[in-house]
């Protein structure tokens, strides 16, 4: 297998969805709100980006409606468990398993067709091509491009932004916050309406950028690998990013060696086995140092 | 506040139980949000509603829904058994998988005589998944990965090899479609009757029962509901967690085995690629399993509520052309009503601004029984 820029292309296309995903998650994370919902955010992000390109015939306008429609079915997770005090885990688990029955429902009564829709006027993102840049970096939509944008913003905003730091604060002591006079609750509605659109962004990128077409639970385990990019970044958007790296490339990898002939089940199982393995490394690393893994049920 | 608290099974009367306020306010408004549904796509929701129940329960839907329910109630006994200690098992297709091919290559290479031949399958594919997911929580034991995750991620490279077997391996010569070979002649479990049902659903009815015993009356399962009403006390009063986890775990993969295995030993008699995962069934089971907070008998009802529910969508679908996917939006509403209700003990320890339960009255509640 030869290491080429193609390689990288790829890896930088099965990064993006993911990174973008984690970064919300990210967010939520250092708000105090696990949220394991991604996958199901990301997936109705899916579905109204392709449905917001298709009816207004412009993909920008899908990614807008995309970002829209995953921030208002994100604020399930935030009034249940904000507001509600419900169970962070099980409403994640439910809103992962809602998004496959609505998308898969609004599928077949929207567009009367059931498992995948694609349509050659379907409007997709088109590339950017950025002068200079070469073969791996130019060339992707513009999401592409927001998301590492989007790691940087989040970096600093995290590490520097007044905000940031009282997001953080209501995520360590939340009574401490709020003796302070900030507001937890508002921060964590925040924090996951933020998440929201993250998680549409990242299906619109998937189904409008990295594909042009939306087919039934499309996300497949990719919102579950942002949850553990989360995990393995330690809640910080430059180790999500990393995180996020490691399963791009074991993806764009994966994707070559199939093309030289290795079975297509070896080379699916490739991005989880990896990715396992690098939380075992990390955990075990970390538990000499007696840190608490971020985001682990106690 | 008190319902939730209050343990489960204790004293109130089954009747009680079934009709616990929470699970059913979520049921109720599930409907209603599902008649939304309905109204909103011109569908008349009194009729689709009908025809889900008459299609679920009239004659020619009961086979189906104890067929599907054979599965979904296995599924559920299976992930309740480690949710009962507040753990939560997400790598069930994985097991299903894992048991559903053991016994396909057993059925397959067995030389005993057919009967024997059919438990030797069962008890491969029994092991299979126990192995499997025991795996899941030695990650969690030695590796510090938490459960949650270590089992879920284990779930796919899993469907993968058993995907790979499938299509080479075990393959039937000469088909386009990626199965095994047909089970030899008498190697599959005996219909009831002239039903579609088979001793598979009595084998799933003895393992929630085998659960509901033990989790009543025995020291093992009083461990193990004490773990999930409260994991430092039951710390404190002896319980080793780790090993609980690994016999959890390796349990709640033995039945999803053996229901893989079920699978296989049933019509059409042959492991076929995605099968076994493609109804969703694992993840109807954990549902049920949620919406009865792993409670046994409740899990049983929980989950042939929903075998009934998705029997029930697919006559739905004929008779009204509202797509079954409304069955499977139903039971996902369903938890997250419930969830919001639900103060369950995998919960973070990081306490949320204006609650702090102290230690202290926790343990009383316990002390109480």
């Amino acid at each position: 297998m030869s290491i080429d820029s193609a390689l990288f292309h790829s890896a930088l296309l099965a990064l993006t969805p993911i990174l973008l995903a984690a970064l919300g998650g990210t967010i939520c994370e250092r708000a105090g709100v696990f949220n394991i919902g991604l996958e199901g955010m990301m997936l109705i992000g899916c579905f109204s980006g392709v449905a917001g390109s298709w009816f207004t015939g412009s993909a920008w306008l899908g990614v807008v409606f995309a970002a829209l429609a995953s921030a208002a079915y994100s604020m399930i997770l935030a009034v249940g468990t904000i507001s509600l005090r419900g169970d962070a885990v099980v409403l994640g688990v439910a809103l992962n398993l809602l998004a496959v029955g609505l998308t898969g429902f609004l599928l077949r009564t929207v567009f009367g067709v059931q498992g995948t829709f694609s349509d050659p006027e379907l409007a997709g993102l088109s590339g950017i091509d950025i002068p200079f840049a070469g073969s791996v970096l130019s060339g992707h939509s513009a999401l592409v491009y927001l998301a590492w944008a989007a790691v940087a913003v989040a970096a600093v905003f995290l590490a520097r932004h007044p905000w940031g730091l009282r997001l953080r604060g209501v995520g360590e002591t939340p009574d401490a916050a709020a003796t302070l006079g900030v507001s937890p609750a508002k921060y964590q509605y925040a924090a996951v309406l933020t998440s929201g659109v993250l998680c549409g962004l990242a299906g619109a990128q998937l189904a409008l950028g990295n594909v042009t077409l939306f087919s039934e639970n499309m996300t497949a385990g990719r919102g579950w690998i942002a949850v553990v990019a989360v995990m393995l970044g330690r809640a910080l958007p430059l180790g999500v990013l990393l995180a996020g790296l490691l399963f791009g490339i074991a993806e764009a990898v994966g994707f070559r060696l199939q093309g030289l002939g290795m079975p297509q089940q070896a080379t699916d199982a490739a991005p989880y086995v990896v990715t396992l393995a690098a939380l075992f490394l990390s955990t075990a690393r970390r538990r000499r140092r007696k840190q608490p893994l971020v985001g682990a049920p106690s | 506040m008190a319902a939730e608290t209050q343990i489960p099974g204790s004293g109130a009367s089954l009747g009680a139980r079934v009709l616990r306020a929470p699970a059913l306010h979520s049921v109720i408004a599930a409907v209603l949000v599902g008649a939304l549904f309905l109204v909103g796509t011109g569908a008349d929701p009194v009729g689709a509603y009908g025809s889900v129940v008459s299609g679920a329960l009239g004659p020619d839907g009961i086979g189906s829904t104890l067929t599907t329910g054979t599965s979904i109630i296995g599924l559920a006994v299976a992930l309740a058994i480690p949710m009962r200690a507040g753990l939560l098992n997400l790598g069930g297709d994985g097991q299903l998988v894992l048991g559903g091919i053991a016994a396909a290559a057993t059925g397959l290479y067995s030389p005993l005589p057919a009967p024997l031949t059919v438990a030797a399958a069962l008890l491969a594919g029994m092991a299979a998944g126990a192995g499997y997911a025991a795996l899941a929580a030695v990650c969690q034991n030695r590796f510090g990965v938490p459960l949650l995750v270590s089992s879920l991620l284990l779930g796919y490279p899993a469907m993968s090899f058993a995907s790979y077997l499938a299509r080479f391996p075990l393959k039937e010569d000469g088909s386009s479609l990626p199965q095994t070979r047909r089970l030899p002649d008498g190697v599959e479990l005996p219909a009831l009757g002239s039903s579609t049902v088979t001793v598979g659903l009595l084998l799933v009815a003895v393992a929630a029962a085998v659960f509901a015993f033990a989790d009543a009356r025995t020291a093992t399962g009083y461990e193990i509901r004490m773990t999930g009403l409260n994991p430092r006390f039951a710390a404190y009063a002896g319980v080793d967690r780790p090993r609980l986890t690994l016999r959890l775990m390796a349990l709640s993969g033995a039945v999803a085995g053996l229901v893989g295995a079920i699978g296989v030993l049933s019509f059409p008699y042959r492991f076929i690629d995605g099968s076994l995962t493609a109804a969703g069934h694992t993840w109807t089971g954990l549902t049920a399993a949620l919406l009865a907070a792993a409670a046994p008998l409740g899990t049983v009802l929980a989950a042939l509520f929903f075998a009934a529910l998705e029997v029930g969508g697919l006559a739905m679908e004929r008779t009204t052309e509202v797509p079954r996917e409304l069955t499977q939006v139903l039971q996902a509403v369903v938890i997250v009503f419930l969830a919001a209700r639900l103060n369950l003990t995998w919960r973070r320890a990081r306490k949320k601004p204006g609650e702090q339960p102290t230690d202290e009255t926790e343990v009383k509640e316990v002390s109480v029984r």
